[in-house]
């Protein structure tokens, strides 16, 4: 091998062979004008980015006070703004690890793609500079000198001869996975039918074009190499390029004479070399322009967007997006960065119970619409219908006429597509963005409505009079620490749900009589609490959430205590991540962290309960703050048998009742959300579905009723087997003596 | 054309009410206070008239608990001009009569087309304000208001009656109608713009003599109503309940089997 | 001011209204105690004087036919004027909210609203009103002692004013209907019902609980299995989720079924008018405080999205 290699010393390929002088000027001017059409579509598409406004990712504003106290989220594994570091980010985008995440073959596949045209560009970059630098430079100077030779050469050749092979290999598994496997993710049928019809035919011959470009200018350099291997007369250094040198051999066995290798070589050269400028030049108009927004747009990511909401920009005078304008450059470069991998479009809730919505036809109808209003000029990338409705829309409403506004109501904010966005789309933001048009429109269906006045007029979405809000309480035996009046550990947030809605009124006494129980210092608002507004917030009615933020600050900052704990995972996300924005700095933990804690310290007494259960991991702990352990810790401690569903953890699937979507109609779905997840749970085979979020235990209750599986799968809070275990202690205590 | 919509505030029902030690009057001290639902029609029936002819609305109150949060409302609604009569509250209820006194006293000296206001409210034991002011004025009024199109000097109005048959009339103006219902559900005014609206503090205020009408009643005593005949009620599953609701129909033949 | 007490008789395109004959049967009660007389006035349909035998004088004063505030209003006035009774009862429907208070600034009579009972008081009338949705019941005398009231309907039996009589029938000059600003123009029958709920046995009826347009389904569902009509409260009717005529209260319809079922109503007064003298009443609603329980004979607080099914599989069975 080392003898073959030493033996390649001195040995090289003519660049240009056979390229008379004509053909070299018609290759340059070829060049000059690829390279002129890159760059005018990446201008356009820069433009348009400019028209947004800015989005403090370049420099990241102060990092917020870590306010997570024991609490562990995303600031114990990135740095303290929530944000991984960029060197990190740079990692991530060269391991094509987002791309590989939950689909691994799809992954490594994007892998050798990535990796094959990067290494064959290089490639293309180092003949440049030897045979348009190194050797003009040298010219001048006497002897023409070049490192494109020898040992170099070699390895050159092997190099790019296995990646581009790779890359060949990689390609023909992508359109296999296109042509023939049928993915859901790949169905470009829309979530929403307009009227009048639409047609992604374009979408389709895009792919195509895409995928066949990059073979083709595979094939035709490989051809190419056969053909030079073969008209050289199979000189042994070209060994060194292996795929080269088979093809030659079979080109020879065919009996393709030398003349005739020469010429056809030509032709494929010219081949090549057109079909690679036109690619060049067809980037920034296509699908192929995410080889470079998605670098760009991971770079900028920031993943900590849809738990903490970006306030309204003060500048615009208006509530909501209407323009190009109103949008961020990350928002515009989040749009040109899909690639319509589907992945968000088939893990959101509201797609798949019927929905009008799809994240994946948000942002593509985004970025119709924000490249036609910029004339950006596209190949093959848009979507076309006979009416000028949704993304052909030019002179209407953004939210309403370009996004219907059944669409955005249909968002649960649960997180799933940003979590599945390989490219660091935020889909979340921009939604809320478009629904506060929407509500400074008036532009809602009246039960959220209802919910929005009542929750301006009392405080709560129930429309009770916000006296009652602590009325639970009576049912205990003991009186709850008015923690306005005396200092406590634990101030509890109870929420509206826990406090009013009669069917867990039950499992707040529940959760108050453990803490009591446990000698828990802690203490409630009583009255003088109001929603917390994380889903009043995510409808779009910013008005509303800072009307609520300025109320319970008030009430907060004149209450002593060391920590929040709430039930209910929503009003921990406000008040855990939106909260310290204004003022507030104590630690917020969901009450299975309390739990947990207690068990683990011996103070709370439990018995093995001895069930098998399945955990559903609410979207606003596990997504939003990543709170996956502490409920299957306490599940642990009272002896239950913890079963996961295919969908857990990071991947949880929501109940529906996110974003407000609980004071909406769901009526009009094929399939309730809730449903499919407990439909999933049933094929587990164990007896209980255990929550820990307020919304989720009538969500789910209902859930298992109307699916008929109420019977088999006993829908469950935390809170109540946690008093159930400790019920089992005595009896097990009874039956040792 | 000119529109003045007369609001009220009357305390939210949700809220539980006690009666003052008189026991001749509910105890405000607690009350929380709203806009009167049939206002809030009125002034959504207002503002359906200024988008279609380009009207305005002045919205116009007395100096009731809590009333700027309906004024302000109103003009983040759309509403052109706020006015808050003061001077003629006092520390309780303020009767139908006392209100209309006040109106009609304000009214004369200014040029309304139309006077909108809600059919009625849910503490106007003395009478409803619409006719009551139509009277005082001279100017005809029509109640129970499911639409209103207004033109150059004349309004066409439906009036629903019982049944929901709908009489059809042309009213010439000026007049007063009391709304039942708006042609749409009353729009909603996001709490940024009620709270700009807040901040410009646009609220004319004029000040009034006090009314110099009363009610003519004298209120003996208030109580809330007895609870004798409360359902029965049903308890256990929906299965129990469904078979108890069966076996009631059941017994009365109205159910075969 | 004589001591007779007047009852403003209501005509619709089926005769004298249930509540006419409700005041007057009240009227009874007071023109008795106090010595007077009952004077039932009737304006713009004279046709219908034989049917108020229960009254002592019946007034007939011609007008338009066709109902307007104006002309009604002013005719009234003149009687109410001219004879001067002690009080003055009309019903709180649609003419009582348009003319009541009317009357009560022209004639310069106090108005006592939301009556739901009448006692004599030596001279005067005490009058219980509800106010504040139903939550507050005012007990109210009139220093002047000369009344208006305007009465709920339902709130006196029917049959007591429906007394056979030979009442002297007076027909009054009717006053200059000159000068109106208020022309009738056309009167609308409700959307023509694809049912008549007035004459079902059973009705089901759906309220604002429901939610969704969608849900009415699941009514309907069980309606179906019971070969019911749906009915429906206001807000049902006002978001167009099933039409006007199959809306009981009081801008919609009285209905007085063998069963009245319902369904995530809460039950404000304007639709417990319309049919708290069905038989048999049994109300769902999750607000175990909802004031339907008032009326209802049998309440349950489960979910009625749970119940439905229940109710529709075994009715079906």
């Amino acid at each position: 091998m080392i003898a073959t290699l030493l033996a390649v010393e001195g040995e090289t390929r003519e660049v240009f062979e056979d390229i008379n002088l004509f053909g070299k000027v018609v290759f340059y001017v070829l060049s000059f004008i690829a390279t002129a059409l890159f760059l005018w579509g990446s201008w356009q598409r820069i433009t348009k980015y400019r028209r947004g406004r800015p989005a403090g990712r370049i420099r990241r504003p102060a990092a917020a006070p870590s306010s997570n106290g024991s609490a562990p989220t995303v600031a114990d594994t990135v740095p303290s703004n929530g944000q991984p570091s960029k060197l990190h980010t740079v990692g991530t985008i060269a391991a094509n690890s987002t791309v590989a995440k939950r689909d691994r073959s799809m992954g490594i596949a994007h892998f050798f793609i990535f990796w094959g045209f990067i290494t064959l560009f290089i490639g293309t970059v180092i003949l440049t500079i030897d045979e348009d630098i190194v050797k003009i430079a040298t010219r001048q100077f006497g002897e023409e000198r070049s490192f494109f030779k020898g040992v170099f050469y070699a390895i050159y050749s092997l190099v790019l001869d296995t990646m581009g092979f790779a890359a060949l290999i990689a390609l023909v598994y992508m359109a296999a996975r296109r042509g023939l496997f049928h993915l859901p993710q790949l169905d470009y049928r829309r979530a929403e039918e307009p009227a009048g019809g639409y047609d992604r035919r374009q979408y389709q011959l895009g792919d195509q074009l895409f995928i066949g470009l990059l073979g083709l200018v595979l094939v035709t350099g490989f051809l190419h190499e056969g053909f030079r291997i073969r008209a050289s007369g199979f000189p042994d250094f070209e060994i060194w390029s292996p795929v080269g040198w088979l093809i030659a051999k079979g080109v020879s066995g065919a009996g393709v004479t030398l003349a005739g290798s020469d010429t056809i070589r030509t032709v494929i050269w010219w081949v090549h070399a057109v079909l690679a400028l036109s690619f060049v030049a067809y980037i920034p108009y296509s699908k192929a322009m995410h080889m470079l927004t998605d670098a760009a747009n991971l770079v900028t990511h920031d993943p900590t967007t849809s738990r903490r909401l970006p306030a309204p920009d003060p500048a615009a005078g208006h509530l909501g997006y209407q323009t190009v304008e109103d949008f961020t450059w990350k928002e515009l470069l989040d749009f040109d960065a899909c690639t319509k991998c589907g992945r968000c479009h088939v893990v959101c809730p509201a797609a798949a119970a019927g929905a009008p919505l799809s994240p994946r036809d948000l942002i593509l109808d985004l970025r119709q619409w924000a490249s036609t209003s910029s004339g950006n000029v596209t190949l093959l990338d848009s979507e076309r219908r006979p009416e000028p409705t949704g993304p052909l829309v030019t002179d209407g409403t953004l939210a309403g006429d370009v996004i219907r506004a059944d669409t955005l109501w249909s968002c649960t904010t649960c997180m799933a597509c940003v979590a599945a966005c390989p490219v660091g789309i935020e889909h979340v933001p921009t939604i809320v963005e478009l629904r506060r048009s929407l509500v400074e429109a008036g532009t809602m269906e009246p039960s959220l409505q209802d919910a929005l006045q009542n929750i301006a007029q009392k405080g709560n979405s129930f429309g009770k009079s916000a006296r009652q809000r602590a009325k639970w309480t009576k049912g205990l035996d003991f009186t709850i620490t008015d923690a306005r009046k005396e200092p406590v550990r634990y101030l509890w947030f109870v929420g509206d749900f826990a406090s009013f809605d009669d069917r867990l009124q039950s499992l707040s006494q529940t959760f108050a009589q453990i803490l009591h129980g446990a000698g828990v210092d802690f203490g409630i608002l009583y009255d003088g609490e109001r929603n917390a507004g994380n889903d009043v917030r995510r409808v779009g009615e910013e008005g509303l959430f800072e009307m609520l933020v300025e109320q319970n600050m008030e009430q907060l900052t004149a209450a002593e205590f060391d920590e929040i704990v709430t039930t209910d995972p929503h009003t921990l996300n406000t008040l855990r991540n939106e909260y310290p924005g204004f003022g507030l700095d104590k630690p917020v933990k969901h009450y299975t962290e309390v739990l947990a804690d207690l068990i683990e310290a011996g103070e709370l007494d439990v018995g093995a309960l001895g069930s098998t259960a399945t955990y559903h991991d609410p979207c606003y702990l596990a997504r939003y703050n990543e709170l996956t352990e502490a409920p299957r810790r306490v599940l642990r401690a009272i002896g239950c048998d913890v079963v996961e569903m295919p969908r857990n953890r990071d991947n949880t699937f929501c109940c529906g009742a996110g974003g407000g979507r609980i004071w909406m109609d769901d009526s009009g779905l094929t399939e309730r959300p809730s449903e499919n997840r407990i439909r999933e749970a049933a094929e587990l085979d164990v007896e209980m579905f255990v929550v820990a979020c307020p919304k989720d235990f009538t969500m789910y209750t209902d859930a298992a009723k109307t699916t008929g599986h109420d019977a088999s799968l006993r829908v469950v809070d935390v809170i109540e087997l946690v008093a159930e275990a400790l019920d089992r202690q005595p009896a097990l205590g009874a039956a040792e003596i | 054309m000119r529109i003045a919509v007369l609001l009220k505030q009357v305390p939210d029902l949700v809220e539980e009410f006690e009666i003052d030690d008189a026991g001749t009057d509910i105890d405000r001290e607690f009350l929380t206070f709203l806009l009167n639902e049939f206002d809030n029609q009125a002034l959504e029936e207002a503002l359906l008239i200024k988008d279609a002819t380009g009207a305005t609305v002045d919205v116009v109150a007395l100096d009731d608990p809590e009333v700027d949060q309906a004024l302000y409302t109103a003009i983040a609604k759309g509403a052109d001009r706020a006015i808050k009569l003061t001077g003629a509250n006092g520390d309780g209820w303020l009767s139908t009569h006392a209100r209309a006194a006040v109106y009609a006293g304000w009214l004369t000296g200014e040029s309304y087309d139309l006077v909108l206001t809600g059919v009625q409210a849910a503490d106007d034991l003395d009478g409803q304000l619409a006719p009551m002011l139509g009277a005082l004025l001279d100017v005809p009024h029509v109640s129970v208001v499911v639409g209103v199109e207004a033109a150059d000097g004349t309004a066409r109005i439906r009036q629903e009656f019982a049944g929901g048959a709908i009489s059809e009339l042309d009213v010439s103006l000026p007049a007063v109608v009391g709304v039942q219902a708006a042609g749409a559900e009353p729009r909603y005014a996001a709490i940024a713009k009620i709270r700009q609206a807040q901040q410009e503090g646009n609220v004319d205020e004029v000040a009034v003599d006090p009314p110099a009408a009363a009610s003519g009643l004298t209120i003996r005593r208030m109580y809330p109503p007895e609870k004798s005949d409360r359902a029965e009620m049903l308890s256990g599953s929906e299965a129990d309940v469904a078979d108890r609701i069966i076996a009631l129909l059941r017994e009365r033949g109205l159910v075969q089997g | 001011m004589n001591n007779d007490v007047f009852v403003i008789a209501e005509h619709s395109d089926a005769g004298l209204t249930d509540a006419t004959f409700e005041l007057l049967g009240a009227a009874r009660r007071l023109a008795d105690a106090w010595g007077g007389q009952v004077v039932a006035v009737i304006v713009g349909n004279a046709g219908v004087a034989g049917q108020l035998g229960s009254a002592d004088v019946v007034v007939t004063v011609d007008a338009p036919a066709d109902y307007t505030s104006e002309a009604h209003e002013r005719v009234l006035a003149g009687q109410v004027t001219s004879r001067d009774p002690r009080l003055v009862l009309m019903s709180m429907s649609t003419q009582g909210l348009d003319l009541a208070a009317a009357l009560s600034a022209t004639c310069d009579r106090p108005l006592v609203s939301y009556v739901v009972g009448l006692e004599p008081d030596g001279d005067a009338v005490v009058a219980t009103a509800q106010i504040y949705g139903g939550k507050i019941m005012a007990e109210v005398v009139v220093e002047s002692q000369a009344a208006i009231c305007a009465v709920i309907a339902g709130s006196f039996p029917a049959d007591a004013g429906r007394g056979a009589g030979s009442p002297a029938v007076e027909a009054a000059d009717a006053p200059a209907l000159d000068g109106l600003r208020t022309t009738f123009v056309a009167r609308h029958a409700p959307d023509a019902g694809d049912v008549d709920i007035t004459v079902a046995d059973i009705l089901v009826a759906v309220g604002r609980g429901i939610g969704g347009e969608d849900d009415i389904e699941l009514v309907q569902e069980f309606a179906d299995a019971l070969g019911a009509p749906v009915a429906a409260s206001r807000p049902i009717t006002d978001n167009g989720w099933l039409p006007k005529s199959r809306q009981v209260g009081k801008s919609g319809l009285k209905v007085k079924p063998r069963a009245y079922l319902m369904f995530g109503i809460s039950g404000a007064p304007e639709h417990l008018e319309g049919m708290r003298d069905a038989e048999l009443i049994i109300a769902c609603n999750t607000d175990e405080q909802a004031p339907v329980f008032d009326v209802a004979h049998y309440g349950t607080t489960v979910d009625l999205f749970d119940l439905l099914p229940e109710l529709t599989e075994r009715a079906s069975a």
